[in-house]
């Protein structure tokens, strides 16, 4: 890639710091220079999030249904899987499978309950009534 | 109390905390490209039955941690580095390192990182930093891949030096250790067993996922998700691939203009290895993995959806990968000079 080459389009990274890329000077030697973006990553990562927000609005409707337990939602939220779960807050994963199920969820003491919502960064009562705060 | 220590801003982070905590020791000769080739930093892996974010797990790099431990490996430089359990012990030692006057790396999640844009939050735990130094209850931060310098109070930091998860940092901290300055026959040297860790990393795997058959093996993958994924899913497959290959940390094409960066450095050193050449091919296989990246856009925007566009797709891959061959078949026939 030239140097002149660099894209600058405009990401949501580029506005807080540009980003170093390694490119040719008309002499073919290698500089560094900054770039604030690039349309086809930032539709790339585009392509992520409307997934995450898929995955998020499918899991809220389970939850609603009562198909799943409010975990669901909030893994979802956060972005992790089983297995970060079971990290953050030291269940074993078959644990967390069972208490996806609504019925086993809503008989979790408030121990466990406090574990999952520290692992969420919500409260507890948050986390029983699927409720949201920006943060 | 702050030490001395001079903010660089780098394309990756591994590279660019080693070549920065290196900066001393090294009188500034270990530049960020030096660090990436030396510490044998280019690879290409896609590795089955993993996904990440509920997609393919591809690794444009090697893993995180080698390139900053064969860099100082190679150069002879002791290196101190320490994982932990505890928090307490891990928030000490970092502040005893601090008053002994040593800036130090810490392998960090990204996920709770309070600077980074909340778009480029995910859970991933091999990003890397240097702590230099703490005012009251923050601690100042060079991240190599921003700007500027930032701060992170203790708690934000113990939270990202204890993310978890896949690769979780478990309070991972490193630093090279001693005063010794490196010479110029140490560097030379480091480049020439750089190199040749690199031609066996991307040749000399078998199995093919891995290396630049997992490049070729990924390009044949890539013609079969139109009919195996689904147009939908398919595109998200790409995406996260031109992620991987071209976001925050890369420098773009997939790490190898900084590769090819490298060897333009390496032949300075070593000259009359006909480097420069071969850094010219890397020049080329970083376009290439660019013009697959707009290919693969045109996919993921729905502009382009036919069965022709995924094979287009998986033969820039193909491509790319006999030349890279090609250019580590003749890294690997260099009678040094």
């Amino acid at each position: 890639m030239k140097k002149d080459e660099v894209p600058q389009d405009l990401s949501s990274l580029g506005k807080i710091t540009k980003e170093v890329c390694y490119a040719t000077d008309n002499t073919g030697k290698y500089v560094t220079e900054l770039s604030s973006g690039w349309e086809v990553k930032i539709k790339a990562l585009d392509v992520a999030w409307n997934d995450i927000e898929k995955r998020i609005e499918s899991a809220k409707e389970q939850v609603l249904n009562n198909h799943a337990s409010p975990l669901l939602f909030f893994m979802e939220y956060r972005l992790m899987d089983i297995g970060i779960l079971a990290d953050y807050t030291g269940f074993w994963k078959w644990q967390i499978k069972r208490h996806l199920k609504p019925k086993v969820f809503n008989h979790l003491s408030d121990k466990k309950m406090q574990r999952y919502a520290a692992a969420f960064n919500i409260k507890v009562e948050d986390l029983k009534n699927m409720t949201l705060h920006e943060d | 109390m702050k030490i001395e220590f001079e903010h660089r801003q780098a394309a990756h982070c591994e590279s660019g905390v080693t070549s920065n905590l290196l900066r001393i020791s090294s009188q500034g000769k270990i530049t960020e490209p030096l660090a990436f080739g030396i510490g044998a930093g280019l690879f290409f892996a896609y590795i089955p039955f993993m996904k990440i974010n509920n997609g393919p797990a591809i690794a444009f790099r090697t893993l995180p941690g080698h390139i900053f431990n064969r860099t100082c490996k190679s150069l002879g430089i002791p290196v101190t580095r320490k994982k932990f359990r505890s928090k307490e012990k891990a928030e000490a030692f970092l502040q005893a390192s601090l008053d002994k006057g040593q800036p130090v790396g810490c392998q960090v999640g990204v996920y709770y990182l309070p600077y980074f844009p909340k778009e480029y939050r995910f859970h991933f735990n091999a990003h890397n930093i240097i702590v230099y130094g703490r005012e009251q209850d923050n601690y100042l931060v060079s991240d190599p891949i921003m700007e500027n310098t930032n701060t992170l109070d203790r708690y934000q930091l113990e939270r990202v030096r204890f993310a978890k998860g896949a690769l979780a940092p478990k309070g991972h901290i490193y630093y090279p250790d001693g005063g010794a300055d490196i010479t110029d026959e140490q560097i030379k040297q480091a480049i020439k067993s750089g190199i040749k860790k690199n031609v066996r990393n991307m040749l000399g795997i078998p199995f093919g996922f891995a290396g630049v058959k997992g490049i070729k093996s990924t390009g044949n993958k890539i013609k079969k998700w139109r009919d195996k994924l689904g147009l939908q899913k398919a595109g998200s497959y790409l995406a996260q691939m031109v992620r991987m290959q071209e976001e925050i940390g890369t420098g773009g094409g997939g790490f190898r203009y900084i590769y090819a960066a490298f060897l333009q450095e390496a032949d300075a050193w070593l000259p009359g290895n006909g480097l420069a050449e071969v850094s010219a091919i890397f020049t080329q296989a970083g376009d290439l993995w660019r013009t697959a990246a707009v290919q693969a856009a045109g996919i993921y925007k729905g502009r382009i959806s036919s069965q022709q566009d995924f094979d287009l797709m998986g033969n820039y891959l193909i491509e790319i990968a006999e030349l890279e061959k090609e250019a580590f078949l003749v890294l690997k026939k260099i009678k040094w000079q």
